[in-house]
């Protein structure tokens, strides 16, 4: 399968993040075209298009827009999640840093198509550069009525204002995000209601990732049998690839979904030295990982989860075989620990209590027993927590069992770095030892 | 327990295979306690909105993948659930979800406050595994620390229910205790320099489903099992409050908020909780008279004896001031006494500032009716409030009004000089008037509104069914206010809740212990009421008083002249009086006084006669709340020796060759009950005019804080830690032409004395000044001047 540029069509183009670079490829054109259309036309086409949300969790965002519910007398909000920190998940910065008017002509769509009147882009607080830069791409877009009231003459007003995150992963979780958004702490919200009915500021919401508003223009653009091209049935379209880990060229590649991981690795230059792909990860640490002999697989919502897996954020990392998954499974739990809100006692107590038990076996202080104990802990995080945190915590375990049971083994009474030299593992490494 | 919303519509659902109709919107959690199934839980609680966060009540739904938490699911129809009873998933999830809870709680039940009467505890053994796999190192936080000087906090003790958080936030809308920090770390914490000072702050102690929050008086002085728990009243408000006393070893230990739906809910103030050290200080134990001027002990039977001559040869000249924290039959008994023994109608129960203005309206409009009560604020559609401000004067009529506030949106309106916090709390709506203009506004609203701000919509919404004005006992202060209470009342058909501060007023109003005021709301001029009482009490018509006795002020300006033979005093104190200063004449030149007391007083210094009586934890009896309602206690310790004043009155009629029966509390009340209700005519409303506008200024508008200098908040340090900080409230366009600062000292003056502290800006009226008035760095009596009357204020110390 061929990579298939679409978003990333034009990155090498040294002023697309300027508004005159993005016009000169046909930015905003879409925009023109949505607003000649009435709203509810917008939604059904990217209804029809099948367009599965791009932040991870795959809910159909045309379904999502439909739940909003019109005429009630309520402002309605677009809030674009761009609070980016799943770990291996690096699409949505390097799409605002290279072309954030794509964003912003998406946002200017969406929120006519939900009629929203205000829409909030709430940014991850470590990026500042991706903060300057989509706010100076908004600071442009209204000095040339792209934002503001009466948007092109259509009479559609909006207001976008860009919010950043205080380093919370937990801010990433949308109900959470408007919490934080709203000024408190950054706790998720009990569902019902949902978002969409009563979400930001108690008024109707759509809370939608960064790929999944840059999708819109094109939809709108090029329309639903051209979309509907790439991609399977049940997950059509294209997806923002980002490649991590021991690889030779990591970075984005866009290709249709339904790509094998094989391809896209190919695509990346194959593994450093040639070395064997060990494990890997379809979208980010909270999913479970998988092996060399699922690098075939179709990189879609429905392969994965028949795999064990999800695509998540579609951003796969790769491992070699100089990385001790008991390493990688106690730096991910620290992480979650490190990460959890607090606010549910399976996550906040399950991630304090797994990552001291994890620690052990990095360390060859681990006992049988403990591996049993641990499968019991993941157990009862996952589906028990409040949100989807918890759950993602008590994934990376036991898939790592399933595939690596020998490496928990060998923890009872090895540490990990005896067969594992850290910096082995390095991607500096190499260059270091040069 | 609230069960859902009301509704009729029943759903038809299944729990643990058992078929149910609830009411739709009952929660799962609800809905099991209803077959006896009690869902594990510690974030949950009735009166809080489910917040899901501990997953202690996983259950399994059918259809379902994930255990669901029972605490925030609402049953729809047809919904099967299976419980820890009858789904392995369910009592895995939450042996699960109890692990976790344990792992980084300490193991120190045996030095734990909770311990004993811990859901945790409990919730382990029912919910739990016998033996926990945690042997990693528990997470470990100094402690304890203080959030306020009444509660401590123990963050490794916590679970983070948030209960805390959510009732002070969601009930008692004081928002300054939170959670703070994330992760395992997450714990409940204030701000730093300003601690969560809330009159109901206690409540979150109770509510901790572990020994996070502890009481500083109580902790580590009693296991749970080793009290003996009595149901009692509270003795401090007109609220009404059910309480828990646990006692031991004679001893009362601390103080609970007990439940009761239609009154205090859960909850409590802190005074309620923290105020009874006072119950064991400075008690007289026994008899005493007086000898050459010196008070010496004396057998019950000599003291009898000296009280029933000193009664006796001034006979036609006695008066009988009760005070007004006596429980219903007491203040019955007082009542009775005054007209069969001694034979006088001079008898008042309100030891504060008081009227005959105000007398002749609680005789007209209060007595003997039932007025609205907690339930019909619930429902109101205005609730106006008059000379009354909840929060400091009668807290769980706050509580309810703030529920009302938030859940439907109650309108609230405050005819006040000033926008006090506890109206700002249950976003009340501010009708400013000046000091002492009540009355005239009130007639104003009686016609259709007239200048008061917003008076049209008031007045309109006053006439709606339902309506209540709530009016508090500062009323008194004002010349015509009480007349205008009832004309408002009459002219829209509002109805008035009486709010008065203490426990006991109106059940001595409804007990009769007020001149021209016989039990049951009785007429005294009227012969058939006489009539009545002389056939229970066994007495002859003629022989009861005919004709209106003087009130309380009256007197005591009879007694201070010196032309009163003797005086009955029950618990009063004189700097609560309207003027101190004669209270203490009074009792000076009054021929005679006999003093019914449970401590020394300024009263006993200066009786003849002081007979011991027994505090509330010695006796049973009955306080009547605000509504009306009846609010009876049992003793707290059964072995006390110490007799209620209505036996040691009972003694004292024998002794003088008359009765008042045997003066138990049962027999008391039996004698009230059998009266039954009074269905003749009742006394005319008062009309008085409303008095001239006050000029000079600025004008002294006052109340008492909930907490203060008041004798039964003495022996409580960390009670009246909490106390609010004195200061003087003044407007902004007031400090400016006072030329004074927020912030900056400021003196008030009156013609018998001055008073200092700090100025605050706040929402007051122009040429007015707010002070509490019962401060232990502001005693307003002591500057001789009324409330609405002008003052000096000047900058600067005095």
């Amino acid at each position: 399968m061929t990579l298939t540029p679409v978003i990333t069509a034009h990155w090498d183009r040294p002023d697309l993040y300027t508004l005159a670079g993005y016009r000169a490829i046909g930015g905003y054109t879409a925009l023109a075209k949505a607003l000649q259309q009435e709203p509810d036309a917008i939604i059904s086409t990217v209804k029809d298009t099948g367009l599965r949300g791009r932040g991870g969790a795959g809910f159909p965002t045309g379904l999502k827009w439909s739940f909003v519910p019109q005429n009630d007398g309520k402002p309605h909000y677009l809030v674009v999640n761009a609070d980016e920190s799943e770990p291996g998940a690096c699409k949505d910065i390097p799409i605002m840093m290279a072309t954030p008017h794509t964003l912003i002509e998406g946002v200017i769509i969406s929120s006519y198509a939900i009629r929203a009147n205000h829409a909030f882009i709430y940014i991850r607080g470590e990026v500042p550069q991706a903060i300057r830069r989509v706010a100076a791409a908004v600071r442009e877009a209204e000095q040339a009525g792209l934002l503001g009231d009466n948007i092109l003459g259509s009479g559609f007003n909006l207001r976008v204002t860009i919010h950043s995150g205080a380093g919370a992963y937990i801010c990433g979780e949308e109900t959470a995000l408007l919490d934080s958004l709203e000024g408190r702490r950054g706790q998720p919200r009990l569902k019902p209601p949902f978002p969409a009915v009563a979400g930001l500021y108690a008024s109707p919401t759509v809370v939608n990732n960064v790929e999944t508003i840059c999708n819109v223009p094109f939809i709108v653009n090029n329309g639903v049998e051209w979309f509907r091209k790439f991609g399977t049935e049940k997950s059509p379209g294209f997806k923002v690839f980002a490649i991590s880990g021991h690889v030779n060229r990591p970075g984005i590649y866009e290709a249709p979904l339904g790509v094998t991981m094989r391809e896209l690795l190919d695509y990346a230059g194959g593994m450093r030295g040639g070395r064997p792909v060990k494990f890997w990860l379809p979208g980010g640490s909270s999913v479970p990982m998988l092996t060399a002999e699922h690098l075939d697989l179709p990189l879609t919502y429905e392969e994965m989860a028949a795999a064990g897996t999800m695509l998540g954020t579609g951003t796969p990392m790769l491992f070699d075989d100089t990385v001790s998954v008991v390493r990688a499974v106690t730096r991910w739990l620290e992480f979650y620990k490190h990460e959890s809100c607090g606010k549910c006692t399976p996550c906040r107590e399950g991630t304090y209590w797994i990552t001291g038990v994890l620690e052990r076996f990095e360390h060859g202080h681990g006992s049988a027993a403990e591996i049993d104990t641990l499968v019991d802990l993941c157990d009862q995080i996952g589906g028990r927590s409040f949100c989807a945190l918890g759950d993602a915590a008590a994934t990376p375990y036991p898939a790592a069992l399933k595939y690596f049971r020998n490496e928990f083994e060998a923890g009872t009474s090895q540490a990990a770095e005896l067969e594992f030299a850290p910096a082995a593992s390095y991607l500096f490494s190499e260059a270091t030892a040069r | 327990m609230t069960l859902a919303p009301e509704t009729s519509d029943l759903i038809n659902v299944e729990i643990d295979g058992v078929e149910m109709n609830v009411p739709k919107g009952t929660l799962i959690i609800r809905a099991a306690e209803l077959i006896g199934t009690e869902v594990p839980r510690f974030c949950d609680h009735p009166l809080l909105a489910p917040v899901a966060a501990c997953r202690m009540c996983l259950v399994e739904i059918e259809g379902n993948p994930k255990p669901q938490p029972a605490c925030a699911i609402e049953l729809t129809p047809g919904m099967k659930v299976r419980t820890q009873r009858s789904s392995e998933v369910a009592e895995k999830a939450q042996q699960g979800v109890m692990e976790f809870l344990l792992a980084n709680h300490p193991l120190d039940c045996p030095v734990c406050d909770k311990g004993g009467e811990c859901p945790l505890q409990n919730q382990a053994m029912s919910a739990g595994r016998a033996e926990s796999r945690h042997d990693i190192p528990k997470r470990i936080f100094d402690k304890p620390v203080p959030i306020n000087t009444e509660i401590l906090l123990d963050r490794e003790r916590c679970v983070s229910c948030a209960r805390c958080t959510r009732f002070a936030d969601q009930i008692a809308g004081d928002p300054k205790l939170e959670l703070l920090e994330r992760g395992a770390k997450q714990q409940v914490g204030v701000a730093n320099d300003e601690p969560f000072d809330s009159y109901f702050s206690g409540n979150t102690i109770q509510i901790c489903p572990v020994g996070a929050l502890t009481s500083s008086s109580y902790r580590f002085r009693a296991r749970p099992f080793d009290l003996v728990s009595t149901p009692t009243t509270c003795e401090h408000c007109a609220s009404g409050c059910s309480l828990r006393t646990d006692a031991r070893r004679g001893e009362v230990t601390r103080r609970l908020a007990w439940h009761d739906a239609d009154v205090n809910e859960d909850w409590n103030c802190d005074k309620g909780r923290f105020a009874f050290t006072y119950l064991s200080q400075d008690r007289i134990n026994s008899p005493m008279i007086r000898e050459n001027g010196e008070l010496r002990v004396a057998s019950w039977p000599e003291a009898l004896d000296v009280a029933a001559r000193g009664l006796r040869s001034a006979q036609g000249s006695t008066a009988v001031l009760t005070g007004g924290r006596l429980t219903m039959e007491d203040a019955y008994a007082y009542a009775k006494f005054a007209r069969v023994v001694l034979g006088t109608d001079d008898i008042d129960f309100r030891a504060r500032r008081s009227s005959s203005e105000e007398a002749a309206f609680l005789r007209a409009s209060i007595a003997g009716d039932c007025g609205p009560t907690y339930a019909d604020l619930d429902k109101a559609p205005i609730v106006l409030l008059v000379a009354f401000e909840p929060e400091d004067e009668s807290p769980i009529v706050l509580l309810r009004l703030r529920a009302a506030s938030l859940r439907r949106g109650l309108r609230v309106v405050a005819l006040s000089p000033i926008a006090s916090r506890g109206l700002e709390k249950i976003a009340g709506e501010w009708a400013p008037i000046a000091p002492g203009a009540d009355a005239g506004a009130l007639h104003a609203l009686a016609q259709g509104g007239g200048d008061v701000p917003n008076g049209a919509s008031i007045a309109e919404a006053l006439r709606q069914p339902g309506a209540v004005i709530l009016v508090g006992e500062r009323i008194a202060d004002v010349s015509g206010g009480p007349s205008a209470v009832a004309a408002l009342a009459a002219a829209t058909g509002a109805r008035i809740g009486w709010v008065p501060r203490r426990a006991g007023e109106r059940g001595a109003l409804e007990a009769g212990a007020l001149s021209g005021l016989l039990p049951g709301g009785r007429p005294l001029d009227d012969v058939h009421a006489r009539a009545q009482l002389a056939q229970v009490w066994g007495v002859d018509a003629a022989d009861l008083p005919t004709s209106v006795g003087r009130d309380g002020a009256s007197i005591v300006s009879a007694a201070a002249a010196g032309g009163l033979g003797a005086l009955v005093v029950g618990g009063l104190e004189p700097r609560d009086a309207a003027q101190p200063a004669a209270m203490r004449r009074a009792l000076d030149n009054a021929g005679f006084v006999v003093s019914l007391e449970t401590r020394r007083t300024e009263v006993t210094d200066r009786a003849d006669v002081v007979l011991p009586v027994a505090v509330v934890t010695e006796k049973s009896g009955t306080f009547v709340d605000w509504e009306g309602r009846r609010r009876p206690f049992a003793r707290v310790f059964g072995d006390a020796l110490m007799m209620s004043d209505g036996r040691v009155l009972a003694m004292l009629a024998d002794v003088m060759d008359s009765s008042i029966g045997r003066g138990d509390v049962k027999s008391l009340r039996n004698e009230l009950d059998s009266l039954g209700p009074w269905t003749g005519a009742r006394a005319v409303a008062p009309s008085d005019s409303a008095a001239a506008e006050q000029t000079g200024g600025p004008l002294l508008v006052t109340w008492r804080l909930l907490l203060d200098d008041a004798a039964l908040q003495e022996g409580e340090p960390n009670l009246a830690g909490t106390r609010r900080r004195t200061v003087a409230v003044v407007s902004a366009a007031t400090a400016a032409s006072l030329g004074v600062a927020a912030g900056q000292r400021v003196t008030v003056t009156g013609p018998a004395g001055s008073v200092s502290m700090p100025v605050e800006i706040g929402s007051i009226v122009d040429n007015a000044v707010w002070l509490p008035s019962n401060a232990s760095d502001c005693a307003i009596a002591s500057l001789g001047v009324a409330p609405g009357q002008p003052v000096r204020v000047s900058g600067g110390a005095a």
